[in-house]
């Protein structure tokens, strides 16, 4: 699904403030793969985001997605397949418009067909609204009202269902649960989980919580300085205790995993 | 008095086209289009220059046609080659001062004698007898109104909304902000040439002085509209660009009349009126926080 072959990024070349972001990672995501993602501040976790959605090229190496090469495809092309949730929630939708034209905009760019003249269909507004029903927040009503109205959690969820209203090739998750409160948290991460199981969407998740990491998903890579220091799957996965995670990343790295906004428990 | 009320009203009519503009230009894009002035000239002098060569109604279009076509020049200064969004209005407005001079035969103003122009055409065909220009003048608004109301529902109308709303969901989204700035901007300032085209015919003349300070003007029918209706949804938007616009000619019209303030003091009104208008939600908040602190202040007093 998605390869990526020894990939650099380097910032600020040749200045004072150079940073190596990206050090030579490789990696490969089979089909149906939920991975979730950790480590350090700085471990070049968003980074990785960045260069997988386009919003820089790398310096070296490629970057395939579904049997396509997207090293040089402008950011605008890949996220025609890639979904991106960030951490704000604020940051997902356009709050001047109505929920009914965001849930659009996702829908019309994302699906083939119809040109850029297309209004939205008796039949797309039918679609949608049973979309939002799915949520369960009471939203089907409010198909009208500016998004702008709504909670952190409730755009965060919407977001959610833009990024996959039209089965994405991959999707990438930034702590896109970190700024809302517990509960709504944990919503927002069943219905992730839910709709990615539905349509066995690639999904690449970077979190804080711990029990999340382990939990969730059937891999979880640990980064480190630029570079995966850990990849854990399926039976493994499902026997690791945070304590032996921690022991391994200090293996891996011989350093402690230093990250000031960790959760190591529930 | 009625005259006066009509020829407001049909001023009214033929400038919201540019209130229109600003809306999509400012408010949706959130883009300060300084091209206006140079767009709505450039539209006139298209206009009084073609009808005058016998060609009234292909001067519309070929006018309109002019003005996405500047608009188009502004948007690539901006999105390809990163010049600042003020700037590239301001530089591709000066750059028309001289196609605008051209346009007109190297001359600052173009006059129609006698020449058939979509209003004697109009006036001809016996709809509405005197109201007939106040019936063009609002049927070519409406009609502009309605179309762009359902463009901005459009895949694209929705784009360019979400451009102006939230660019970092745009930038992660595969909407090309490129694009969408530029459509919006070429669209915009079609219809600013537009009101440019129709007025210059209306008035039977081209000036090259006659667009100064039309953006400001277009931004207080904006905000005057928006005041009376709200600015919640697109159709409220451009329905308030129209009253606006209406209310606008109306204040002038009465001024003009009564000589309350002299005439040429409007423009000073109308620049005062802008910047208190836009800067009134800072002002608001300044205000708050001054209460705040003396309540405070205060309080410790005691």
């Amino acid at each position: 699904m998605l390869e990526i072959k020894n990939i650099y990024k380097t910032f600020n070349p040749g200045t004072i403030n150079a940073k190596t972001a990206l050090r030579g990672l490789s990696l490969n995501l089979e089909e149906g793969d939920f991975v979730t993602i950790i480590g350090s501040n700085g471990a070049g976790k968003s980074t990785l985001f960045h260069a997988i959605a386009g919003s820089f090229y790398v310096d070296e190496g490629a970057i395939e997605l579904d049997g396509k090469d997207v090293t040089f495809m402008p950011e605008h092309r890949r996220s025609r397949s890639i979904g991106r949730i960030f951490q704000d929630p604020m940051g997902g939708t356009a709050p001047g418009m109505t929920i009914e034209e965001n849930l659009a905009l996702a829908y019309l760019r994302a699906s083939k067909g119809g040109g850029p003249f297309r209004w939205i269909t008796k039949r797309e507004k039918e679609f949608f609204r049973e979309k939002v029903k799915m949520l369960n927040m009471g939203l089907e009503d409010r198909m009208n009202q500016q998004v702008g109205t709504l909670s952190g959690g409730q755009r965060q969820a919407l977001t959610l269902l833009m990024a996959t209203i039209v089965t994405p090739k991959l999707l990438l998750l930034d702590e896109h649960t970190a700024a809302l409160d517990p509960g709504t948290a944990e919503q927002v991460l069943k219905l992730t989980q839910n709709l990615v199981k539905k349509d066995r969407i690639p999904c690449l998740m970077i979190t804080h919580n711990m029990s999340h990491a382990l939990e969730i998903g059937n891999r979880t890579f640990m980064m480190a300085d630029g570079n995966i220091v850990l990849d854990v799957r399926d039976e493994e996965k499902k026997h690791l205790t945070v304590e032996n995670l921690l022991a391994r990343f200090r293996e891996g790295t011989g350093s402690e995993l230093d990250y000031d906004r960790i959760l190591l428990s529930k | 008095m009625i005259y006066i009320t009509r020829t407001a009203l049909e001023l009214g009519f033929l400038y919201a086209l540019v209130a229109m503009a600003l809306f999509l230009s400012y408010r949706i894009l959130d883009i300060a289009d300084l091209t206006t002035d140079g767009s709505f000239i450039l539209g006139s002098a298209v206009s009084v220059t073609m009808a005058a060569s016998g060609h009234p109604y292909l001067a519309i279009i070929a006018a309109f046609a002019a003005g996405i076509c500047a608009g188009g020049v502004t948007a690539f200064l901006q999105t390809k080659l990163g010049v600042p969004s003020i700037l590239a209005g301001i530089v591709t407005n000066t750059g028309l001062y001289t196609i605008n001079l051209m346009v007109m035969g190297w001359s600052s103003n173009v006059s129609l004698l006698k020449t058939e122009t979509i209003f004697t055409l109009f006036e001809m065909t016996g709809i509405g007898g005197k109201w007939s220009e106040i019936i063009l003048a609002f049927g070519v608004t409406a009609l502009t109104g309605i179309l762009l109301f359902m463009f901005l529902k459009t895949r694209m109308g929705l784009s360019i909304r979400a451009t102006g709303n939230n660019i970092t969901m745009v930038r992660a989204s595969s909407i090309n902000p490129s694009l969408t700035i530029t459509v919006g901007l070429c669209i915009a300032n079609g219809m600013t040439a537009l009101s440019g085209a129709m007025v210059g015919q209306y008035q039977n003349a081209a000036d090259i002085n006659g667009g100064t300070g039309i953006v400001v003007i277009g931004l207080a029918c904006l905000i005057i509209g928006e005041t009376v209706l709200g600015r919640r949804t697109v159709a409220k938007g451009v329905i308030a660009a129209i009253v606006g616009s209406l209310i606008y000619r109306v204040i002038y019209a009465v001024v003009l009349y009564t000589k309350f303030v002299p005439v040429q003091g409007l423009k000073l009104i109308t620049a005062i009126v802008v910047a208190l208008a836009i800067a009134f939600p800072t002002i608001q908040k300044k205000g708050q926080f001054q209460k705040r602190k003396f309540m405070a202040i205060h309080k410790g007093e005691r």
